[in-house]
């Protein structure tokens, strides 16, 4: 009997997923190609020039413009390329990056076809992605401290809202730090229960996450209507102001983007750094990893496994309550009933795109933040896309990245798993 | 130094798992613990380490009573435990695990990774243990995994190691190296517990045998006094015939024909990787392997249960490559899950739909969509009879059965019909020696009355005692083929990956 070892003449009955995933990726950017050569390039008078404005207002001028038509020719073209050297499937490997190249393009193209024959703000555009991403970041990095132990937190929507209106009546009573801190605690609280319920309780954690997400809308919407409409005072609660960062935020465009905020955005980076430190480099971090990968493990080597996944959640929800704070104390300083409007579940799906990494969790806060500026600052533009549409980007795009682009990645292998001792 | 259980108790729910039990061991002493699966041997285990706490008995260390509450205290009294199923996080490096729950840190809780690389180094070269410690344990074979573990115990400074199944899982040769730690332990004064159900191990390695059997000790031996034979006795209570009585096989007709097949697992790996035999109708043929060698894979391949990547299956001259698991059945392909609870049964359904799971949509047991239920409990009374299928009644749950007979219930399940293919995957894991017995001598049944047959198992013994011919995996491929007189040491080299076994072709 012969032992075939040569694998190269394996008659295929089928694909790898990944050729598969590539072969389906190949054919949207072909036809995203085919649509920008269309829409974009062929839509256009070849006569318009897109004007992108890379300074903010004060600051000493800067525009770049560029023929409509041209550039979004030449994206066409790329996008086309890359789109034809995925299909062929050599390098199955690099797909990805060909895909966020070939997608940063198209939003280059949409911005200029939007904006031709008028001038556009760039970096109010950027910086605006900037501010947006500090809410989906946080609940990204909340949702990443809890499932790191094994606990799903579908809950930080609700932690976000309650967190928000908090700030709001704590900081117009006592000052704005006053509404920061009841803002992180009640985040807090809000993660006690959600631990309790789905540590001590064993209830299925989505259906936990779900009840608190509901509870926390009809609690808010109720006192908004019926306290905060009649004490309007208790809603106006001021704001964190910003402060340019020294040399880094005198950079054109970048200083612009990155370092003149309010402490939200700074407070935003610092955790990102924090935590990806304390994950990878600490007792703290690797005691927490082994509890969310294989429980049993951690507990036969005498680590608490539930005091680890209690202590995560609690801490999760400080930084969801500090997202909730974002809201109501700097983002705009007024609560509106359902004012997070599901940025938390939008967190959620920023974790997995940021494949529980912090650092991921930052890169992806920056994509949504971005179709989150695009729902915001198009309509202003004037384009001929409903408004209606507009509206639906962030959502949209969440499904196109957790279904298509993320590709296979893996969680922490007791994802949502309860640990029960025998 | 000694290490006492006097006197432990430990009663369930339903359950008197130990009853009175009694062992001690001392430094630089190996002792056996020798029992039937269900003898109550882990329960005993996972008192001494804190992870149950007993209903009455003492744990006594150099004659002070001590009391565990959590693995942590029994860690602290000196206590170690190397598990059956390995307790390691496998996206962690070895030297991340060691220390799991013992780092050693620099100031605010900040990991020192270079002592604790060097801790790992110097453990794995004082015991001759050649484990790295930047290695990520899903990548390592498992008795390297199985060092990781020893190190662990090591750098926690144990006084007593306790081992339990240590070898189920390593090739002949593994055991050999595992044997020699065990033994270099020994010289450095641990006290060891090494757990087994297997009997030549126990002989060859312990100082002194403890049997125990449904929760009592029965008896304690000194290796030199017993044989396998006596060993076997002591254990199960009553004599014990350890070969499988079976006729020279008859092969005819080529029922199984896999060729160049090459399978995924489920991290896009190749786990099986152009693997190409034939099994023919009256022949039983096993493949031997140390487990996570693609095995798994090649029987949900072979099952319909995964959809090959290349290659082709055929059964009886038809393409079954990407047959379904129902169009396999009904091609008569009887299947014995390796894992019995998770993919043999619905433990919360009675034996009769148990029973019925695989044709409950056929004739005559249901007419469209209607069951009748009165005919399935005549198949299940008659299949529980015919399969000595130890049982309270038909109606009762699955899961209030003993592993063996749930074992015979799914056997009764896939045999009652003319069977073409039997593919039976780590048939005997786990369930007493009567079942097993009884197994096996169904299976060679089913070999006599014309089937083919292929046996997948981890414990050589088995494969070796079964099998007319020998298929040995090793990363996917098939290593050697052997027949039925090979010895235990040209099969061993095969599992470790060594092709100096025979018909190995390049094509």
């Amino acid at each position: 009997m012969a032992v075939t070892t040569s694998t190269d003449i394996v008659e295929k009955v089928r694909s790898t997923p990944e050729e598969r995933r590539a072969t389906a990726i190949g054919i949207v950017l072909v036809a995203i190609a085919a649509f920008v050569l269309w829409v974009f390039a062929l839509g256009v008078d070849s006569s318009y020039v897109s004007t992108f404005n890379l300074s903010l207002p004060g600051d000493p001028d800067l525009t770049w413009a560029v023929s409509s038509q041209v550039l979004s020719f030449v994206v066409a073209a790329i996008i086309a390329f890359i789109g034809g050297w995925v299909l062929r499937r050599t390098h199955v490997k690099w797909t990805n990056l060909g895909l966020a190249i070939a997608l940063t393009l198209f939003a280059l193209a949409f911005l200029t076809w939007a904006a031709a024959d008028k001038s556009f703000s760039l970096v109010g555009m950027l910086r605006s992605t900037v501010i947006l991403s500090v809410p989906v970041t946080l609940g990204a990095l909340t949702g990443l401290m809890c499932e790191r132990v094994a606990i799903i937190n579908i809950a930080i929507e609700g932690q976000l809202l309650t967190a928000a209106f908090v700030g709001t009546v704590a900081g117009s009573a006592w000052g704005i730090w006053a509404g920061l801190i009841g803002a992180m605690l009640t985040g807090a609280i809000l993660g006690l229960v959600l631990a309790v319920l789905s540590i001590r309780y064993r209830i299925d954690q989505i259906i936990a996450g779900v009840v608190i997400n509901i509870f926390a809308l009809g609690l808010t919407s109720f006192l908004a209507r019926r306290v905060l409409s009649v004490t309007p005072e208790l809603n106006s609660p001021g704001r964190f102001s910003s402060h340019k960062i020294p040399l880094l935020g005198d950079i054109p465009v970048l200083g612009s983007m990155f370092f003149n905020h309010n402490m939200f955005v700074y407070g935003t980076y610092a955790l990102v750094l924090i935590l990806h430190f304390g994950f990878f480099y600490t007792r703290w971090g690797l005691r927490s990893r082994a509890v969310g990968e294989h429980p049993k493990a951690a507990d036969t080597v005498g680590i608490d496994v539930y005091w680890t996944r209690y202590r995560n959640v609690v801490l999760g929800g400080l930084i969801a309550g500090f997202g909730g704070a974002f809201l109501t104390l700097a983002q705009v300083s007024r609560f509106e009933e359902n004012l997070t409007a599901g940025i938390g579940y939008i967190g959620l799906a920023a974790m997995i795109f940021g494949r529980w990494m912090p650092f991921g969790a930052l890169g992806a806060g920056l994509v949504f933040g971005f179709a989150l500026t695009l729902q915001q600052k198009l309509g202003i533009l004037g384009t001929p896309i409903p408004s209606e549409f507009l509206s639906m980007t962030p959502y949209l795009v969440t499904i196109i990245v957790v279904a298509g682009v993320v590709g296979r990645s893996r969680p922490p292998a007791a994802d949502g798993q309860p640990y029960i001792k025998d | 130094m000694e290490l006492a259980l006097t006197g432990i108790t430990k009663q369930f729910p339903g359950v008197l798992a130990n009853d009175n039990v009694n062992l001690t061991v001392s430094e630089g002493e190996i002792v056996a613990l020798l029992g039937e699966n269900g003898a109550g041997k882990t329960t005993l285990m996972n008192i001494l380490y804190g992870l149950y706490h007993p209903t009455s008995g003492t744990v006594e260390i150099d004659g002070k009573p001590v009391q565990f509450h959590s693995p942590g205290d029994a860690i602290k009294a000196g206590i170690g435990m190397v598990h059956q199923h390995f307790m390691l996080v496998p996206v962690f490096t070895v030297a991340e695990n060691v220390i799991l729950g013992d780092e050693p840190t620099k100031r605010a809780g900040i990991i020192n990774r270079a002592k604790a690389k060097k801790t790992v180094t110097e453990i794995s070269r004082r015991y001759k243990l050649d484990v790295d410690p930047d290695a990520i344990i899903e990548d390592l074979p498992v008795g390297i995994q199985q060092r990781v573990e020893i190190i662990k115990v090591l750098e926690r400074q144990a006084r007593f190691v306790v081992f339990d199944e240590p070898t189920s899982v390593l090739t002949p040769t593994e055991v050999e190296g595992f044997f020699e730690i065990v033994q270099s332990l020994k010289a450095d004064g641990k006290g060891i517990i090494f757990i087994s159900h297997k009997l030549g191990e126990a002989l060859e390695i312990a100082d002194r045998i403890v049997i125990m059997r449904r929760g009592k000790t029965v008896a304690e031996v000194l290796p030199r006094d017993v044989d396998e034979a006596g060993l076997a006795e002591l254990m199960v209570g009553r004599p014990v015939d350890l070969v499988v009585d079976k006729a020279e096989a008859e092969p005819k007709d080529v029922v199984l024909s896999v060729e160049h097949l090459t399978v995924l697992d489920d991290r896009n790996r190749r786990a099986i990787d152009g693997v190409s035999f034939q099994v023919r109708s009256g022949e039983i043929v096993g493949i031997a392997g140390v487990q996570g060698n693609g095995q798994t894979e090649l029987v949900e391949a072979l099952t319909g249960l995964r959809t090959p990547l290349g290659g082709r299956v055929m059964l009886k001259g038809d393409d079954m490559t990407v047959a379904s698991p129902r169009a396999m059945h009904q091609a008569n392909v009887a299947h014995v899950p390796e894992d019995r609870q998770k993919s043999g049964l619905v433990l919360p359904f009675t034996v009769t739909e148990n029973i019925v799971l695989n044709s409950y949509y056929e004739r005559p047991l249901s007419r469209g969509v209607i069951m009748d239920w009165d005919e399935a409990r005549d198949r299940a009374t008659r299949l529980v009879e015919e399969y000595d299928v130890r049982t309270p009644g038909i109606e009762v749950p699955v899961s209030n059965l003993s592993g063996g007979n749930q074992q015979k219930v799914i056997v009764a399940r896939e045999f009652d019909r003319d069977v073409a293919l039997v593919i039976a995957s780590q048939p005997t894991r786990g369930i007493d020696v009567g079942s097993i017995e009884y197994i096996h001598s169904r299976i060679v049944e089913e070999r006599d009355l014309g089937a083919a047959v292929l046996i997948v198992s981890s414990e050589l013994d088995e494969v070796m005692a079964l099998s007319d011919r020998i298929l040995v995996m090793y990363e996917g491929k098939i290593a050697g083929e052997f027949d039925a007189t090979a010895s235990t040491t040209e099969i061993g080299l095969a599992m470790l990956g060594s092709t100096e076994g025979q018909n190995e072709q390049a094509s």
